[in-house]
């Protein structure tokens, strides 16, 4: 049923009896062209695109908990493309131009909201640095502004912009497009839309092992059964190494948890995305339509996969948080969590073909996976049916760390991912 | 909040240590005998493991030593600590 | 107007002093001890908030910090705090409190408007809709209707400490189970921490209904020992938040009510970081609601808080109460009730048959009871006035069979949940108990035992005898820290008294809703429209209906919605599982997070050696690389520009001081020494004479290059390298780790001596002289003291090394002291200097002279990917004999690309022209304007009278003498490459 304003009036008077499941609750079959490991956005926005763009439906999405429970439903909900590299800058413009349309076009409304991200200068060096951002955006075709302390002060009122501030402000980079989307909506938007395509969307189904015959995919073996499949594509994000050991390879990733936390909800208080430098606070901090504050900073610097919080960054997060916005100081921190992020060198993604025929893969995206979901699923989904790179994906290759030209946003522009 | 037992000092919390990443990868060289797909996979791939991982950490707000440590990256247990010249300890390698 | 002050009772209060509040503007009085939701109970106040989503009007549910309506905004001004819970606030003299969401006020709410459209706006409405114009039309009022109270304008009055302790058991929890551990650990000979989150310890003793008197008698006099014990460290209002690694906890210590008038730099609140080697968990257990229509209605309340209001507070919640309950606890509770002065009128108990003692004692004590039979409906708006029981059925409602029972009050009891939330944050695993039904421990994962409540037993003999045996299981593992014991799961007990599985009562008809978690309006049909949707996992039902996610995360409604789906989906709650237990198991303030870790203590910022001399001089501080620096000099009335310039023009005119202490020190001594750093720089350092000094430049394994400074050779095993100022401690550290875990046969120390020495840089034609009135003990004559060379002697009485390094091109020396006669030294070469007219000169006119002379300033000509080659540096890597450190990843296929980003030199076609930093050369490919590099330092150079800049640029070297476009916000500039080097590039002037 056609979500819309009439149907759920309609529904309103029927006792709302009459929605159907979102997504069907596929049985596996043991016979796919395609096999999609990970049922989190990437994964069920590359099944999407297969079957919307591609016109290939015999597809399952195997997800070995529940769809979109990995860093799709963990992460700080922020869209953005103001990116340094052309490489970067077209494939996540890309990405977000998809954003701009996906609640219609998936007939799902994933709330996108384009509040404006800007990022803080915190020194006359970190502004010499936004500046160069500002102008590769432009350059790039990106909206990209540059602001004034009392510019910053008049979008986010609760800022100390003072220069008695520890991290004073001497202006912002902004990107007026930039935003949050409710990151749960995209998964199970485009799980809806896949799934209404015909594609199969397998929970609680763990991949644990792949066949492979002559250095080609014949399929793979799961916890509910053996699957037969051509073409086996990862996105895994934090477990695609455990993956590829099945297949006998490493990645050139590490995995970490990245905390993020939210406050208890207020009345609105803070209408921009923010964020500070690694150098400054490294905080980056919004607020949801639901009135609480969410706010992310740095990686926890050892290894993991424990999909929870630590008290030592979660500490230094709030510290820095309320440095910036002294009056925060008594809201409350609510929920806080992790999720295990898969960190590239270069905290560029990879998408790219595997050692194993028919084998893909699509990770890497480190911190900055949520905003890549729309053009992460359409790239894969190309290179997957064409067994050729996406042009805006194919600078994310393994080769560049053979050959060195890695694109590395934070070396350039001190913005990572 | 991990406690990690410095072998010279003793256990302290985590934020006294940094983690220096996978332990016991060697340094290919001599610079023109290695190729570049050798160089990539020193710098670049890792075992990333699931389980215990082997990797070196410095008390840097102490005595300033790197050492080895065994740690489960899913529960965080450590499973030993060892010197930095030493082998990955027997029955904890898969 | 329903609850009332009962004449007598009350153990938490002193009715001889009376304490004055107000809630949303009204004056009241409650009493010393009370909290403000007792005194608001007791004041007959019924509506505290409005719910978030329908703006139902609500009354208080619970006593603790489980309440999830009884949401209050506190104080004002700068210590004004949202979203508190009324139940945890201590009442204090003139606290005032208001509801929040509410407007224009609790009683008359305009938002309500939503509770007559809620049939439209099922959980994840918003989803379906909004698509035309677009969801950006109708977020502005979403946004303006969420959230619940008000953020703070003003910065925080408060302070907030964190401590540390370390002990052999800690107990959280310090109800019977609690203090049995405690009191049983502490004898064995331990130390112990007990936390309990009141003021008072005792628990559920304190008011709950277990009348075996000699265990009573037991468990308060545990209480007086744990207090007096001199092994146990009792912290009280201290709620443990979270359980981490390692047996890590932290808990947050309310010092004060919060709001409350500070007293001085008293902390508000302390967050304790635990470190225990056992823990015993005795957290309780939190009574469940019921799901029946209209169940949200003020005057409906948990059996055990109004129970707890009565004991404690001698408040009465009502004047006639209706039970309703399916577990025999509930009738003890109705039956305190009636000893404490309340009328219980009937008892609803869904269960059929034998329910054993109770029921016959309920109507022995002349309650009416009413098995098989459930609240149906319950009327009243603002109040309860009555409830609607009929017979239950699972299946169907006959309206027309519902009996009216009038009352002001419904005690609900779906039986208990285990207060788990730390045990699973620890990592252990929960189970689904049939008998209890309930979640409760299982294997854990840390050294952790669970006791009294939270781990399912509700009876105090059972608390008591729990708490000993995990005290005394904790102990003996501390004696032979042997593996970690864990508890036979098979092995408990089925619960005394079976739970019966009804957590809700049938809709009496189509468009009534049942509440389960008050909070966020999440309601029975949410559930059930979530599994219609396929939104069965437990994860995805929290997500889409908010189930859970309110400020009480779930404390009473989790397991009751999980209890809906598993109905809705026909599996088991086991089957449904329960979502994660994320911390912390209770808000906590941002501010006791940070700490002191404010303002200045927040990223400390280091100072110079001399400081005060600076801030004497007029000096503008900037946090230069997490110093505070002087940027320039500014006279009365001079702008920052003129400042500079004037710095500048005196330096080279004359002479200028340079405060350089940050500028990196890195000692590095051993008989392996210049092997060492052979391999630490690019290019080569055993070739150094002794006495002599070069510039090196560093790279890190991915041959980037990441600091560059002068080096000297102070013996033939003995070097000190100099390192920009914000790369000292990271440098230092690389060498560290490469001699620990590389090259571990090298006979090397290295030490970061930047912070022994104050370094002063005094350059200028005039310097010589200036230094010549205050050195001893050394040759200053261009005969003796060549450029980039070294020596050591005296310098205003102290021991110095002086350098001959030029940064600015001028003859210069680089004084190094002893830090402690920084700031003699200092005022001596000024004073020194004064004759000559000598001028401080800051970062500004610092960077402004070496970018005349074309030196790189790494970071900023520099980035994450700049090789060597790129800053025009590439010889050691072709002809070098030895390896060196990033050697190999400069000789890929990227790092040979000859069209990669040089440094050089731009100058604008118009003199008068600075080119913007920032801004980009562009290239003009077929596909249009594409970044060829950018500016990464331009400065107006006084001495030239023009515009400088330096860039990188894609293949700039073999450009030179080509104008390019510089493109900045829209505006383009054209300009010449050149060579870096502006000024005197014979570098005639170092050697004036």
């Amino acid at each position: 049923m056609k979500y819309s304003a009439l149907n759920l009036l309609r529904q309103g008077f029927a006792g709302h009896r009459g929605w159907p499941a979102a997504w069907r609750n596929a049985d596996l079959k043991s016979d796919y062209d395609i096999v999609i490991v990970g049922g989190g956005g990437h994964g069920l926005a590359t099944a999407y695109y297969l079957a919307k763009e591609h016109g290939l439906s015999n597809i399952a999405v195997l997800e070995k908990g529940w769809i979109g429970g990995g860093n799709t439903g963990r992460n700080t909900t922020v869209v953005r493309s103001n990116y340094f590299y052309p490489e970067s800058a077209a494939f996540y413009d890309f990405s977000l131009k998809l954003y701009e349309g996906l609640s219609r076009e998936l007939n799902y409304n994933i709330m996108l909201s384009q509040r404006g991200m800007m990022m803080l200068a915190h020194s006359s060096h970190d502004l010499e640095l936004l500046k160069r951002s500002r102008n590769a955006m432009l350059l790039n075709g990106v909206d990209a502004k540059l602001l004034t302390p009392d510019e910053v002060k008049a979008r986010a009122p609760a800022l100390d912009v003072s220069r008695k501030a520890r991290h004073p402000i001497w202006g912002a980079l902004m990107q007026e497009r930039g935003g949050v989307a409710r990151h749960d909506a995209v998964a199970w938007g485009y799980a809806r839309a896949a799934s209404a395509l015909g594609v199969d969307i397998v929970q609680n189904c763990e991949v644990v092992g792949f066949d492979i015959v002559a250095g080609r995919i014949k399929g793979v073996r799961t916890r509910l059964g053996e699957v037969k499949a051509d073409r086996v594509a990862l996105a895994a994000a934090g477990h695609s190494s455990v993956l590829a050991r099945m297949v006998c390879f490493r990645l050139p990733l590490y995995s970490y948890a990245l905390q993020a936390f939210v406050s208890e909800p207020l009345k609105p208080v803070l209408d921009t995305v923010i964020a500070s430098p690694a150098s400054g606070t490294g905080v980056y901090v919004s607020q949801s339509d639901k009135g609480e504050l969410v706010v992310g900073s740095a990686l926890d610097l050892y290894g993991s996969y424990a999909q929870r919080g630590n008290l030592p960054i979660i500490e230094e997060t709030a510290a820095g948080l309320v440095s910036l916005f002294p009056s925060f100081s008594r809201l409350r921190l609510l929920r806080h969590w992790a999720g295990i992020v898969d960190v590239t060198h270069d905290s560029t993604p990879i998408i790219d073909r595997t050692p194993i025929d028919g084998l893909y893969v699509n990770c890497g995206w480190g911190t900055g996976g949520f905003k890549a979901i729309p053009g992460g699923g359409a790239t894969f989904a190309h290179l997957i049916a064409r067994d050729a790179p996406h042009p805006l994906a194919a600078p994310f290759s393994f080769d560049r760390f053979r050959t060195g030209a890695l694109i590395d946003e934070a070396a350039a522009a001190g913005i990572a991912h | 909040m991990l406690s990690i037992v410095c072998p010279f000092c003793g256990p302290r919390d985590e934020t006294e240590f940094r983690c220096g990443g996978e332990s016991h990868i060697a340094r290919p060289g001599p610079p023109d005998a290695v190729t570049d797909e050798a160089w990539a996979d020193y710098l670049f791939y890792r075992d990333n493991t699931k389980g215990v991982q082997f990797e070196r950490w410095v008390h840097a707000y102490g005595c300033g030593l790197w050492f080895n440590v065994a740690r489960n990256s899913v529960t965080h247990e450590i499973l030993a600590v060892y010197e930095m010249t030493d082998p990955k300890p027997h029955g904890l390698v898969e | 107007m329903s609850g009332f002050r009962l004449a007598e009772g009350g153990d938490a209060i002193e009715r001889e002093r009376p304490v004055a509040f107000s809630f949303n503007g009204r004056a009241y009085s409650g009493y010393e001890g009370d909290t403000l939701a007792s005194a608001l109970i007791a004041s007959g106040v019924d509506i505290v908030g409005r719910s978030f989503k329908y703006h139902r009007p609500r009354g208080l549910l619970a006593a603790g910090n489980e309440e999830p309506n009884g949401i209050v905004q506190l104080g004002d001004g700068a210590r004004s705090t949202p979203n508190l819970k009324a139940t945890t606030i201590p009442l204090y003299e003139g606290l005032a409190a208001s509801s929040v969401n509410a407007w224009p006020s609790v009683d008359v709410d305009f938002g309500a408007v939503n509770n007559a459209l809620k049939r439209f706006l099922p959980a994840g409405f918003y989803y379906k809709t909004f698509f035309w114009p677009g969801w950006e039309a109708f977020e502005p009022f979403i946004r303006r209707a969420a959230g619940l109270g008000r953020a703070p304008h003003e910065p925080d009055a408060d302070v907030y400490d964190h401590q540390h302790a370390h002990c052999d058991v800690l107990v959280v929890g310090g109800g019977p189970a609690g203090l049995a551990a405690a009191v049983t650990a502490a004898d064995a000979g331990v130390d112990v921490v007990l936390t309990d989150d009141r003021a008072t310890l005792g628990g559920a003793l304190l008011w709950d209904t277990d009348e075996n008197p000699e265990a009573r008698a037991q468990a308060a006099a545990l209480a007086t020992r744990a207090v007096a014990h001199d092994r146990i460290r009792v912290l009280k209002r201290a709620t443990v938040l979270g359980h981490y690694d390692h047996n890590f906890l932290a808990a947050c210590e309310r010092i004060k009510p919060s709001a409350s008038p500070g007293a001085g730099a008293a902390p508000a609140e302390r967050l304790w970081r635990l470190r225990a080697r056992e823990v015993v968990l005795a957290t309780g257990a939190i009574e469940r609601p019921m799901a029946f229509a209209n169940n949200d209605r003020p005057g409906v309340m948990l059996a055990s808080a109004v129970l707890e209001y009565a004991r404690r507070y001698g408040v009465a919640c009502g004047r006639r109460a209706v039970v309703f309950a399916n577990n025999d606890h509930a009738y003890r509770t109705a039956f305190a009730l009636m000893d404490a002065g309340l009328e219980v009128a009937t008892i609803v108990d869904p269960r059929e048959g034998d329910i054993g003692g109770v029921a016959a004692a309920a109507s022995a004590r002349g309650v009416d009871v009413r098995q098989g039979s459930v609240i149906s409906n319950v009327i009243g708006r603002a109040r309860v006035r009555g409830v609607e029981v009929g017979r239950f059925d699972a299946t169907a409602t006959d309206e027309k069979a519902l009996q009216r029972i009038d009352c002001d009050l419904a005690l609900v009891s779906a039986g208990w949940s285990p207060r788990v939330h730390l045990f699973a944050q620890s990592g252990g695993r929960v189970a689904f108990d049939d008998s209890r039904q309930a979640f409760v421990p299982d294997a854990p994962a840390q050294a952790v035992r669970s006791a009294g409540g939270c781990n399912g037993a509700y009876d105090l003999l059972s608390c008591l005898s729990e708490g000993t045996a995990a005290a005394e299981a904790a102990c003996a593992r501390l004696r032979d820290s042997g593996a970690l014991a864990h508890r036979d799961v098979a092995g408990r007990a089925p619960s005394a008294e079976a739970q019966s599985p009804i957590f809700r009562a049938p809709l009496p008809h189509a468009s009534a809703k049942a509440w389960v978690d008050f909070q966020n309006d999440v309601t029975t049909s949410d559930i059930d429209l979530a599994a219609r949707e396929n939104y069965r996992s437990v994860e995805h039902l929290k997500r889409y209906t908010t189930l859970g996610m309110a400020t009480d995360q779930g404390k009473t409604s989790n397991v009751n919605g999980f209890a809906v789906m598993a109905a809705s989906c026909g599996v088991s709650i086991g089957e449904v599982g329960t979502t994660k237990f994320r911390p912390p198991y209770e808000p906590v303030t941002l501010g006791a997070l940070a700490g002191r870790r404010r303002d200045a203590a927040y990223h400390p910022i280091r100072h110079l050696p001399t400081h005060d001399d600076q801030a004497a001089l007029g000096a503008t501080f900037e946090d230069w690389g997490g110093w505070a620096r002087p940027t320039c000099y500014p006279n009365e009335g001079e702008s920052r520009a003129a400042a500079i310039n004037r710095e500048i023009l005196a330096t080279r005119g004359r002479v200028g001081l340079f405060e350089a202490s940050p500028l990196g020190k890195i000692d590095v001594r051993g008989k392996d020494a210049a092997v060492f750093l052979d391999r630490v720089f690019v290019n080569t350092a055993s070739t150094l004479k002794i006495g002599r000094a070069r510039y090196g430049v560093m790279a890190n394994e991915h041959g980037v290059v990441v600091d560059d400074g002068v080096f000297f050779r102070l013996a033939e095993d003995h070097f000190l390298c100099s390192t920009t100022s914000g790369g000292a401690d990271r440098m230092a550290a690389s060498m560290e780790e490469w001699l620990q875990c590389e090259w571990t046969d090298l006979d090397v120390f290295v030490t970061n001596v930047t912070t022994c020495w104050a370094t002063f840089a005094l350059a200028g034609p005039l310097s010589r002289d200036v230094l010549g009135k205050l050195a001893r003990d050394v040759d200053l004559s261009r005969q003796a003291f060549h450029h980039m060379s070294f020596t050591e002697g005296r310098v205003a009485d102290a021991s110095a090394r002086i350098a001959r390094v030029s940064f600015t091109g001028e003859l210069a020396f680089e004084i190094s002291v002893p830090a402690r006669s920084a700031g003699a030294v200092w005022r001596a070469l000024m004073e020194a200097g004064g004759e000559f007219d000598i001028a401080p000169y800051g970062i500004e006119a610092n960077l402004v002279m070496r970018a005349e002379k074309g030196f790189i300033h790494v970071g900023a000509d520099t980035d994450g990917l700049t090789l060597p080659q790129d800053i025009g540096f590439e010889r050691p890597i072709k002809t070098k004999k030895s390896d060196f450190i990033g050697r190999r990843s400069m000789m890929r296929l990227d790092a040979r690309r000859n069209d990669r980003l040089h440094f050089v030199g731009l100058k604008a076609a118009d003199n008068a022209t600075v080119l913007p930093v920032g801004a980009h050369i562009v290239d003009a490919d077929g596909n249009g304007r594409r970044s060829g590099g950018y500016v990464s330092s331009s400065y107006w150079s006084p001495t030239l009278q023009c515009g400088i800049a330096l860039a990188r640029v894609r293949a700039g070297r073999a450009r030179t003498g080509e104008t390019v476009a510089v493109f900045d916000d829209g505006r383009t500039f054209a300009a010449e490459i050149v060579s870096p080097c502006f000024l005197d590039p014979d570098g005639e002037r170092l050697d004036r």
